[in-house]
């Protein structure tokens, strides 16, 4: 998994490439937490990500969770596969799917 | 069938994951149904790396079979560890919004969404836990 941080003013764009999973989920979860502050409009660009597990589920609740104190979070370009993933753990409802 | 015999570590995923995409593909499976099935075979051997000997290690046998015809497979997880039927879980209520969803618990129920079937048995001092999924 690579993470691309882009960052314009108060909005921060991650872009998120190849697998979601056990192994690399922390990795994300620590980049949350490192680069939230002053953030109030996240956007995780999926465009990238090929694959994604409850670890990676349980990462973007946590950036759910901690954007809806301070700002807005959208998950974007997501593929068939993960959307279906999505809609059955009732995070399509969750996020904002743009 | 195959058979992998290694130690229940999560460093050990990468190995498991390989060995049963290289089954999955022998049988012409598609990218999607792949994924659902690494998905699936994630959630259940890091669960046994996990808690099966936890604070502890041990080894876990992973089986992949897929039918002559190649219309089914079936992966057989098995441990000797504490008994554990990860199907005794309630299922996560998925209908909830962010605020009041707790973190995790959906691991067994993604597998039970996209598996055809799971069964669970404790015998001899084995868990054996196997899913099916039509290719």
């Amino acid at each position: 998994m690579t993470i691309n941080q882009k960052s314009e003013g108060k909005k921060l764009t991650l872009q998120i490439e190849g697998r979601i999973d056990t192994k690399t989920a922390p990795e994300l979860e620590a980049c949350i937490h490192e680069s939230l502050a002053g953030v109030e409009e996240l956007v995780i660009d999926l465009a990238e990500t090929v694959y994604i597990s409850s670890a990676g589920l349980r990462v973007l609740l946590i950036a759910q969770k901690q954007m809806n104190k301070q700002g807005e979070m959208a998950v974007i370009n997501v593929n068939d596969d993960l959307m279906e993933i999505f809609e059955v753990t009732g995070f399509s409802d969750i996020l904002t799917i743009i | 069938m195959k058979e992998l015999d290694i130690e229940a570590l999560t460093d050990n995923l990468d190995q498991v994951l390989s060995f049963v995409d290289e089954q999955l593909e022998a049988a012409d499976c598609s990218m999607k149904i792949q994924m659902q099935i690494d998905l699936a075979v994630e959630e259940i051997f890091v669960n046994i790396a996990h808690y099966a000997y936890n604070p502890e290690t041990g080894p876990a046998t992973v089986r992949v079979e897929v039918k002559p015809d190649g219309s089914v497979v079936t992966i057989t997880f098995i441990d000797h560890g504490i008994p554990y039927d990860p199907l005794a879980k309630e299922d996560p209520d998925v209908t909830l919004g962010s605020k009041d969803r707790s973190i995790g618990g959906l691991g067994i129920f993604l597998v039970k969404k996209t598996m055809d079937d799971i069964h669970y048995e404790y015998i001899n001092g084995s868990n054996i836990l196997t899913i099916q999924k039509k290719l």
